[in-house]
């Protein structure tokens, strides 16, 4: 066995409130494809953003060569011949490929700049990882797949010993697929060490020399692919032993007729939102009374499934039926007007008027409701409301005037909840309800969502602890890069066999839903 | 991250630097106001404070007050309007043309001549023309996804140049005395436009603080995202403020014709920046979601003053000028110095 190129000794990193990494170690061989694997929030990228030089460990080192190496800036790591390439891609969009690829080291004399040398090296470059790509043409007209292209092609080309790659695929369509696995093969054979970071099993199994697997900011497992099976990563994230953070609401809710029928939903690339996931015919019902868990790692498709049923994004193909009513959604009120409500997912960003009062926050889509003489906000109906709800979710705030941004995320999460609420609406979907927001006030939302569903509201809920979903959801539907994988009662889940649907699982068994899906 | 925040009030744990900061951004504008009248007051021997002056004061500010009132609209969604100085030209112009009829092309200074359909008629062209420009240059903001800034700098350039067009051979002078009334009258004491600026800045106030749609004005600037989410439709009320505005342009447009009983091609020359001054002074901000009328109509009294303080002194007029851009950069200055306090 040869050399580690790079070693990385027991690092450890702590957030306030988190230990993102306990004591990790990790060790790269010249020339090898090394895949590092874990759930949503194992410790992935912050052990990647430790190498890249963004953060810095509390403890531990790391070696290069096997010389000790400290990174206090990305550009050292850079120096170091540590190249990460994330998924959001660092190009500048209205350059040319060319210009890209020699950013900030163009080649010329003085302030000039040579663009007849840029561009034959540029060339160069490029014939050497095959690609037909013209260098004097503006990024921006490159597709997902070639950007990302254009980005290994910088790191080849800044004499890059180790490319760190973060979930490459996710955005990527078959035929760029295997154009990139090509190009890693070919890297491989020229000594280049690779960091593959990926939730998709298979891909691990094609193109990975050895793993690595990370589990609560701890390295639990890894080996050799080939020794190790599917089933034994999956053990490995998952964890025999996960320990149960939430109890299973007890007794069961009793579920009315399906209120919300979405039909082979598709969604092409957008070209304005080029890394949104691709759905593929996704269907999903819920019912009057019953929770919907939508199960599924980074990129499978949860949020843009919620915002297509919502009117915020235009879809394809497919249809969506509220009371076996079809709809026609052209935009997010037409969903509210139909009695559909989505808590998004990131809640500062696409939901909360950080400058505005709690209650302004608390009414802005029910203000409807609020008005006398038609146009002017009844203050005595507003403060009703708010008081109303304060009381219902136990909303802990010194006053409904004081600005949101002074709450904390839980009751934040609670005014957006009963923002939705306000407008009795049919179906609620929530987009990771509980993220960033502490144990105690996880634990209440959770009461809140079943105390809904009681009342006949029909939720989806996406969650990317599946812990949580297993502990909500009446039903779990799973999906994978766009399409729905698999589904089963709540009740009879477990962490293995959600992950496996989510992780290995290839295409919906469509009679095992319709099948499954009745409870 | 997580979250830092805890549902105590944090001034609890603030020191008394960190809250005075955000005390005086919250009352700046009035504070910086009285200030200088006092300072003008003593330095002008309290000329400054005769009932006459401060009347004057009043009605120089009117007009571009009014328009201030459509702005705060416009900045609060973190938009902006460069072209209501044009605007009101060009409604000053068709206002002048309607009042006139044939005698427009006449130079003529007597009334008696005027063969035109009278000053309401006037007045509901000129705002007629102020709804259409804000309509159009709305539209193409809302569909064509072109930003406030390059469609009113267009608009800026393509009003004055329909002005100038419209005016050919000159000013248009020459009211009868209720058309002048408007600009020139007097209720009592007080003169017309500073009674029809406070009005529409009372009633702008109420529909910013007591309606549903001040409230969506509101939301769609503090984050455009969230109120799409929310269900609040963010086309049409973009598309409402810059027909608000082009509403107050076009009757600034009459008002200020009444006033100098002229319309002429240059009128409103300048004013998108007393009146985006104004605005930022008085509060709020150009990221918008943050503000208010009262702000608007502090921050327009403001440099009111400052320029009928510098006059009273016999300062040179440039330096009127200078002052304000300076003062409008400090302000910001120190709004964004406020900000990044607030943040840590």
């Amino acid at each position: 066995m040869s050399e580690p190129l790079l070693r990385m000794e027991h690092i450890t990193k702590r957030f306030p409130g988190v230990l993102a990494l306990d004591d990790v170690s990790l060790e790269i061989l010249p020339g090898e494809t090394h895949g590092l694997l874990g759930e949503n929030g194992a410790g992935k990228s912050t052990l990647l953003k430790i190498l890249s030089g963004a953060y810095r460990p509390d403890a531990g080192s790391i070696m290069l060569g096997g010389k000790p190496l400290e990174l206090k800036t990305p550009l050292d790591a850079q120096k170091h011949g540590i190249v990460t390439i994330y998924q959001e891609f660092n190009l500048i969009p209205t350059m040319t490929v060319a210009e890209n690829m020699f950013l900030g080291r163009e080649p010329g004399k003085g302030a000039f700049v040579s663009w007849s040398r840029m561009r034959d090296e540029t060339e160069k470059v490029l014939q050497h990882l095959n690609l037909d790509l013209d260098p004097m043409m503006p990024v921006s007209d490159l597709s997902v797949g070639e950007q990302q292209m254009v980005e290994i092609a910088r790191a080849l080309s800044r004499d890059s010993r180790i490319i760190v790659m973060d979930e490459p695929t996710a955005a990527l369509t078959e035929r760029e697929v295997e154009g990139l696995f090509r190009i890693v093969a070919d890297l491989k054979a020229r000594g280049l060490s690779i960091i593959y970071v990926t939730h998709r099993l298979h891909e691990v199994e094609q193109i990975c020399d050895r793993v690595t697997v990370l589990r609560d900011g701890k390295r639990v497992g890894g080996g050799n692919v080939g020794e190790l099976k599917i089933d034994d990563f999956v053990k490995m994230m998952v964890g025999r032993s996960s320990t149960q953070l939430f109890t299973r609401l007890g007794g069961h809710r009793t579920t009315g007729p399906i209120v919300m029928k979405a039909q082979g939903i598709s969604r092409d690339r957008d070209p304005t939102n080029p890394h949104a996931t691709l759905l593929k015919d996704v269907s999903i019902e819920v019912r009057a009374g019953e929770i919907l868990g939508l199960a599924g790692l980074m990129g499978a498709g949860r949020t843009e499934l919620a915002r297509a049923i919502f009117g915020a994004d235009p879809f394809k193909r497919g249809s969506i039926e509220i009371d076996g009513k079809p709809l026609i959604l052209r935009s997010p009120v037409d969903a509210i007007r139909n009695g559909i409500g989505l808590v998004p997912e990131d809640r500062k960003q696409q939901a909360l008027f950080l400058d505005l009062a709690v209650r302004h926050n608390l009414a802005i889509s029910s203000l409807k409701d609020l008005t006398w003489g038609r146009w002017f906000v009844s203050d005595r109906a507003e403060t009703a409301l708010v008081e109303r709800f304060r009381k219902a979710l136990d909303i802990r705030m010194a006053s409904a005037d004081i600005q949101i941004a002074d709450l904390s995320g839980g009751n934040q999460q609670k005014v957006v909840l009963a923002r939705w609420l306000a407008l009795k609406p049919k179906v609620l979907i929530v987009d990771e309800p509980t993220r960033g927001i502490d144990i105690a006030a996880k634990a209440e939302v959770h009461q809140q969502l079943d105390m809904m569903a009681r009342a006949g509201i029909a939720i989806v809920a996406i969650s990317s602890e599946l812990p949580e979903v297993m502990a909500i959801s009446d039903r779990i539907v799973t999906m994978r890069e766009g399409r729905v994988t698999g589904s089963m009662p709540g009740d009879r889940a477990t962490e293995e066999s959600l992950m496996h649907l989510m992780a290995i699982e290839q295409t919906a068994p469509g009679a095992a839903i319709a099948g499954e899906g009745r409870i | 991250m997580s979250e830092a925040v805890t549902d105590k009030p944090r001034a609890q744990t603030r020191s008394v630097r960190s809250r005075i900061i955000p005390l005086l951004s919250r009352y700046a504008p009035v504070v910086c106001l009285v200030l200088l009248i006092v300072i003008f007051t003593v330095l002008t021997d309290g000329r400054f404070l005769k009932p006459l002056n401060l009347f004057n004061v009043m009605r120089q500010i009117s007009i571009e007050g009014l328009i201030a009132v459509g702005m705060t609209f416009v900045i609060l969604t973190a938009g902006i309007d460069l072209s209501v100085g044009s605007l009101v030209a060009v409604a000053g112009l068709s206002a002048a043309l309607i009042a006139k009829g044939s005698a427009a092309s006449s130079f003529s200074l007597s009334e008696s001549e005027a063969t035109g359909y009278g000053w309401f008629a006037a007045m509901l062209g000129a705002i007629a023309v102020g709804v259409l420009g804000g309509m159009i240059q709305g539209t193409a903001i809302t569909k064509l996804k072109v930003p406030p800034f390059v469609v009113t700098l267009g608009g800026l350039s393509v009003f004055r140049g329909m002005a100038l067009m419209i005016s050919g051979s000159g000013p248009i002078s020459g009211f009868d005395e209720a058309y002048r009334w408007w600009g020139q009258g007097r209720i009592g004491p007080v003169p017309v436009p500073v009674i029809i600026f406070l009005a529409i800045a009372a009633v702008a106030f109420v529909v910013l603080r007591y309606t549903r749609y001040g409230r969506q004005v509101y939301a769609v600037g503090g984050n455009r995202e969230a109120a799409r989410l929310a269900g609040v439709n963010v086309e049409r009320v973009l598309l409402s403020v810059y027909v608000i505005i082009g509403f107050l342009a076009g009757l600034a447009g009459f008002v200020l014709s009444a006033r100098l009983n002229s319309s002429e091609a240059v009128a409103g020359m300048g004013y998108e920046l007393n009146v985006i001054a104004a605005v930022v002074i008085g509060g709020t901000s150009l990221f918008g979601g943050v503000g208010t009328i009262f702000g608007t109509v502090i921050g327009s009294i403001l440099i009111g003053v400052l320029i009928n303080g510098l006059v009273l002194m016999n300062v040179n007029p440039y330096v009127q000028q200078i002052t304000i851009g300076l003062i409008l950069v400090a302000v910001v200055a120190f709004d964004q110095f406020a900000k990044s306090r607030r943040l840590k």
